[in-house]
């Protein structure tokens, strides 16, 4: 074989390759979607129907109004909305600043509080699960919203600040040495020139602590009792009922919940990745 | 310890050279704080929330895990009642224990393992394409990274659905004589994948390698992206085959990587409960628990007890600690936490 048709062939194999790698990753996400806008005959058959030909917004419909465990999957998308961005608001301030603290000042007790960063990352969630339940009841939390965000604040921070402080340390300290020389004080260098520069970083930063709390179950399963206060991740379990699974509501359900999940993830990916390995890799 | 607050000492021309080495120290102007002060009032926020949502509740789970904590001590009716090791060796005579604890290493070390290979294939894959196609590829892998774990569960549910499954439709193409060989049965339509704990967690490795092979693949094709390409150059014109130069120079050059990767991996897949928990309706099958599934059982279905629960979450977070220390040494002996 000459060298230029093996060159080629190589190529062809590399790319029918990288085809299957891509129809592994999305077919499944593909299959979510097509089912939920298939009708009940083209959903429960043993044949193979790859797209919707009997297309139909019912499902999508029927989640909407009258939804599931007695609302409508709106309330759900809602609450969950609630918990995710509450937890942002809060958790990405106190981020901010102890990550400031820990890339820009020298201090006693600063390797003590990064060790003790790295331990709670450590700490399984579900550790954790009984003695919050119990605190969470006995501060009057339970069945609220509140209670929820103020767990997820806990379970993201720790994160957030090992993330945020490598974006912090990126911008060169002689930017704020400038804004000090003219006379800047210290809360104007912080808004004026680091936040700026950081901005991105706590974007990103951001964006994988409202995914978390978006996506967490096991909490939002204990400390909500009324179905009213139920988020996405909890309210889905509820379409597995005992006669059988409307697998076309579900599928809908699903697509309602993941759709915002991706499209945050598609902006940021890059960020993110480097922000999680960075995080761990170097300092 | 040992570079403890340089910051004291502010006030100076942070110009000079010899000091821009050292923390922010600069002239304390507009601010009632002694400059020493500020990083504490920074971390006051943080620290209130670490300890008191994870470290305090921590040391709870521990004192709990010693003590009888049923319905009467959770409606404050009565106090909670010291055990002493009761818990501890209530679980170990529990078959259920055994198996949860088979479950849930099992399941880390072949996913761990799976993701790991899978990821840096695709990551290496990733390094050979155009960019066109490269771009194309990371968005697919990508949109299943970002999927929700409930909603993962939810499709893989799906997909091998005894009945309507395409995984069952696509074994059914099979030919008969093969899928008789291979697995004993040519028609798959109605097979029950999860019902039994074994095809269980087959299905649930599918699920986490699915979902996790991606962050994976873009990690690696990160770190790919600053190796000099002339040593693959040199490489190559010293006759070194694929298999070769990834052991040689892309294995060692990334190894820092590989170790990050792992490790959160392992912490990721040990604890493995959305997927879980909806593949299997919930804490009902007790032959498919892992230890997350068991804890969460013991302390939430009634009658709850949620002294047992916390001594399964212990050792839980026990084996991650000791699996995770020497990562945690790792970074605490290089620059890492100075």
């Amino acid at each position: 074989m000459s060298p230029l048709a093996r060159k080629r062939l190589g190529k062809i194999a590399l790319n029918t390759t990288a085809t299957l790698v891509f129809l592994f990753a999305v077919f499944p996400v593909y299959w979510m979607i097509a089912t939920s806008f298939k009708d009940n005959d083209q959903i429960f058959t043993t044949e193979f129907i790859p797209f919707p030909t009997h297309f139909t917004f019912d499902h999508l419909d029927r989640v909407l109004t009258e939804g599931v465990a007695g609302n409508s999957i709106w309330l759900y998308l809602r609450n969950s909305a609630i918990v995710a961005l509450g937890t942002v608001l809060v958790g990405s301030m106190f981020a901010l600043l102890a990550a400031t603290a820990v890339a820009r000042f020298k201090f006693k007790g600063r390797t003590g509080f990064l060790i003790a960063l790295l331990m709670a990352q450590m700490i399984p969630a579900e550790a954790l699960l009984i003695p919050l339940f119990l605190s969470v009841k006995r501060l009057g939390l339970y069945d609220q919203l509140l209670g929820l965000i103020v767990v997820n604040v806990g379970l993201t921070l720790p994160f957030g600040i090992w993330m945020l402080r490598t974006f912090v340390a990126a911008v060169p300290k002689s930017l704020e040495e400038a804004a000090w020389i003219d006379g800047a004080s210290r809360m104007t260098t912080f808004w004026k020139v680091l936040f700026p520069l950081v901005a991105p970083g706590l974007v990103a930063t951001s964006i994988f602590s409202f995914i978390t709390a978006w996506n967490e179950l096991i909490f939002a399963l204990i400390l909500m009792s009324d179905s009213s206060g139920y988020t996405m991740p909890v309210a889905l379990q509820y379409f597995f009922g005992q006669r059988g699974t409307d697998w076309g509501a579900i599928m809908a359900s699903s697509t309602l919940m993941t759709i915002p999940v991706v499209i945050f993830f598609l902006l940021v990916q890059r960020r993110m990745v480097s922000g999680l390995v960075a995080g761990a890799v170097k300092g | 310890m040992t570079n403890a607050s340089t910051i004291a000492r502010g006030g100076g021309n942070s110009s000079a050279p010899e000091r821009r080495r050292r923390s922010s120290h600069r002239p304390n102007k507009a601010s009632g704080l002694p400059p020493k002060a500020i990083p504490y009032v920074l971390l006051i926020p943080g620290i209130l929330v670490i300890a008191g949502l994870l470290l305090y509740p921590m040391i709870q789970v521990v004192v709990m895990s010693f003590q009888k904590v049923g319905l009467p001590q959770i409606s404050g009716k009565r106090p909670a009642e010291w055990l002493g090791w009761e818990n501890y060796t209530k679980i170990l005579e529990n078959d259920i224990f055994w198996s949860s604890l088979r479950n849930t290493i099992a399941f880390a070390v072949i996913t761990v393992s799976l993701t790991l290979i899978l990821g840096t294939a695709v990551g290496v894959l990733l390094n050979k394409l155009s960019k066109r196609m490269s771009t194309f590829v990371i968005i697919g892998i990508m949109s299943a990274w970002a999927v929700p774990p409930v909603a993962q569960g939810v499709i893989w549910r799906w997909l091998f659905d005894s009945e309507a499954g395409i995984i069952n439709w696509a074994l059914n193409l099979l030919p008969d004589w093969l899928s008789t060989l291979a697995f004993g049965r040519a028609d798959w339509t109605g097979e029950p994948w999860l019902n039994d704990a074994v095809t269980v967690y087959l299905v649930l490795i599918l699920t986490v390698l699915w979902a996790s092979f991606p962050f994976i693949a873009v990690s690696v094709l990160a770190g790919l992206k600053g190796i000099p390409t002339e040593l693959y150059e040199a490489a190559t014109v010293d006759g070194s085959g694929p298999w070769r130069t990834f052991w040689k120079i892309t294995f060692p050059l990334l190894k820092p990587v590989f170790a990050v990767l792992t490790i959160l991996s392992i912490i990721w897949d040990f604890k493995v409960f959305s997927q879980l928990y909806v593949l299997i309706g919930g804490p009902t099958n007790r032959e498919a628990f892992n230890l997350s599934m068991y804890s969460f059982a013991e302390a939430f279905r009634s009658p709850p007890k949620m002294g047992t629960g916390a001594a399964i979450a212990v050792v839980l977070t026990v084996i991650l600690l000791i699996v995770t220390a020497f990562y945690i040494r790792q970074m605490v002996k290089s620059e890492e936490v100075q």
